[in-house]
């Protein structure tokens, strides 16, 4: 059942410049999977809706999410600030979550590009396949890498070119020389084509995490739609839900 | 104690609404509030044929609100009579269907399509939505337009027609006055705000329409002045909705002059709203000893 409930924080900390990693003691916790997402109220009235943010690792007893996020306006800056002790208020668990039976006993590609990264972490620590951790940043500031590499062989492709192969995780990809059976991927949308393209013509399945910006995170407002291949079941329009048929697609569903 | 209502007819077992649009035909929300609490469920507005809605993105955050562009996307009515309705028909409250079309053969088609269905009690016509670029906000933004549609659509009606009163017009009592003397039964304000947001950053319109309708909490005060102006001018039941959040807020939007009240963008930010609403407005007639909710309505002069 979904919920809006309080939660306490644990810890926060900066892992990078402006990138916050938070444990937040919750029962959402108990629902939640790989590839789900919450969304975080701030609590100046002057912003009001909740903020999607994904579940980067559920603790191990169900008890906390970890979140991961990076500062992009008032929202973030806020949770920011956010101390051991503190409470705020959560909305999920929302969204689908990445089919990760999909992976078991196959060659995986896990791919996180930017602040995608985090969702990554927990779909690692479930998914039961031979996994490639493939990670895109701008620069050297390699968050979250050693977590991930405790799951998995880690690549990095730095943007600048400081850390690994200089470019993106498909140039990442082609440098190392790499091969999938599966790919599940969060990231920025040029990203996600890219993905999208290289699995058709792989022939292979991709699941790809969308963004969209949201109203109500239940399925109600339809703010959040992406064009679909098919008529869908619920719009009947081509127009699925992000935040409740999604945040997860198989890319070959979705027109981006 | 009895926070009965009645409108054209209808009991309510009490004022609470959901807005249109918000809160979809019930579903998503039933897993956070017991619809048989409430008063209506009012639907998102619903046409002719499928309407796939404007490009993303549809909604963006403002001081105190939002604003959202979209576009009146909905499944048709087909899609609605055979899954909406039996979900809703589950329920002890009333459901009111928000109709919206082009053209006034699409409103027709839908209201005729919708007279045979006892579940529903009552229509609510969206002639004020500013996100679709044809008909339906003309047919609210002009009161010789707004008479003329109202007044084909009682022809054809079997349930009572509300009529949703856009707040983007100089004057509100006389949309309120054309409607009324076209037939309408009850009216229903205030539709969203047309409004408009820069990301300065990106250079870029906030949302894809450029333009979209607001609403939340900064834009109540209008609406309680919209709500008291359209209730002193006619003499038909008013629903008031703009902002409510609160039991407070519904109780306002009542001695404003309104029979009943919606919540609308709050049940984003608290799914728990209408709720909390019912049973605040409960406490407040304890608390002042009132016996009977119809006497705040309008109490105010
Ligand atoms: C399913 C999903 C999962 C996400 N997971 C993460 C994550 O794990 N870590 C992370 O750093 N970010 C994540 N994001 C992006 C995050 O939601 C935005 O950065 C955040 O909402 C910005 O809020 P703000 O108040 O700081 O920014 P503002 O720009 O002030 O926000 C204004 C409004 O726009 C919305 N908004 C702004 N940017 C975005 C965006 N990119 N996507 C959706 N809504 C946006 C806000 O929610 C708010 O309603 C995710 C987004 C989605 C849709
Ligand atoms: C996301 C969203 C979708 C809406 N869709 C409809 C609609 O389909 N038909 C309609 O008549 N009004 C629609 N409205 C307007 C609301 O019903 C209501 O009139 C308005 O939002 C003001 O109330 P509020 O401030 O409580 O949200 C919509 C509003 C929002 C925020
Ligand atoms: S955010 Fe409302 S439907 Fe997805």
């Amino acid at each position: 059942m979904k919920q809006k409930t309080k939660g306490i924080v644990l810890s926060q900390k900066e892992i990078a410049p402006d990138i916050y990693d938070m444990w937040i003691e919750t029962s959402l916790a108990k629902e939640a999977c790989a590839g789900q997402f919450v969304g975080v109220f701030p609590k100046d009235k002057s912003t009001l809706l909740p903020r999607p943010i994904s579940i980067c690792e559920i603790k191990e007893d169900k008890t906390a999410l970890r979140l991961v996020y990076r500062i992009a306006g008032a929202g973030t800056a806020e949770f920011s600030k956010l101390c051991e002790k503190d409470t705020v208020e959560l909305l999920g668990v929302l969204g689908n979550g990445f089919p990760l039976k999909e992976a078991e006993g196959k060659k995986v590609f896990l791919i996180g590009g930017g602040i995608g990264i985090p969702p990554m972490l927990q779909s690692a620590k479930d998914c039961d396949g031979d996994k490639q951790i493939l990670l895109g940043y701008r620069d050297g500031q390699l968050f979250l890498k050693n977590d991930l590499e405790q799951y998995g062989t880690v690549y990095v492709a730095t943007e600048d070119g400081s850390v690994g192969t200089k470019g993106n995780v498909m140039d990442a990809i082609a440098a190392n020389n790499l091969k999938a059976d599966v790919i599940f991927a969060c990231g920025p949308m040029p990203m996600l084509r890219a993905i999208k393209k290289y699995a058709a013509e792989q022939g292979i399945k991709a699941y790809i995490s969308l963004e969209e910006h949201m109203a109500c995170g239940v399925g109600a407002c339809l703010g959040c739609v992406v064009k679909t291949k098919e008529i869908d079941h619920h719009s009947h329009v081509n127009n699925a839900r992000i935040c409740t048929d999604g945040p997860v697609f198989d890319a070959d569903d979705v027109e981006i | 104690m009895n926070t009965q209502i009645e409108i054209a007819g209808v009991t309510f077992k009490n004022p609470v609404m959901t807005a249109s649009g918000t809160f979809g035909s019930g579903m998503e929300y039933s897993e956070f509030v017991d619809l048989n609490k409430l008063g209506a469920v009012v639907t998102k507005g619903v046409a002719n044929v499928p309407w796939p809605g404007n490009p993303t993105p549809r909604v963006t955050e403002v001081y105190g609100g939002m604003l959202n562009a979209i576009g009146l996307q909905n499944p048709g009515i087909d899609v609605f009579m055979e899954r909406d309705i039996p979900f809703l028909k589950k329920y002890d409250t009333k459901v009111i269907v928000n109709v919206c079309g082009k053209t006034v053969e699409d409103y027709v088609e839908v209201v005729e399509r919708l007279a045979d269905e006892p579940a529903v009690a009552m229509l609510e016509i969206n002639v004020s939505c500013p996100n679709v670029k044809e008909g339906a906000i003309a047919f609210g933004q002009k009161a010789c337009a707004l008479y003329d549609i109202t007044d084909e659509l009682k022809k054809h009606a079997k349930q009572p027609i509300i009529m949703k009163l856009s707040p983007n017009v100089t004057d509100i009592a006389e949309m309120a006055k054309a409607a009324e003397a076209a037939g309408a039964d009850a009216l229903s304000l205030i539709n969203t705000i047309t409004g408009m947001k820069i990301d300065i950053h990106r250079r870029r319109f906030a949302l894809a329409n450029k333009t979209g309708g607001m609403s939340g909490p900064a834009i109540k005060p209008i609406a309680v002045r919209m709500v008291y102006q359209a209730s002193h001018a006619v003499k038909i039941p008013v629903i008031g909705m703009g902002g409510i959040a609160t039991a407070d807020d519904a109780i306002e939007f009542m001695m404003a002059g309104a029979s009943a009240i919606s919540v609308g963008a709050m049940n984003f930010v608290n799914p728990y709203a209408t709720s909390e609403i019912v049973d605040g407005i409960e406490a407040y007639m304890r608390q002042y000893k009132i016996n009977d909710l119809k006497d705040i309505i309008g109490c105010v002069e």
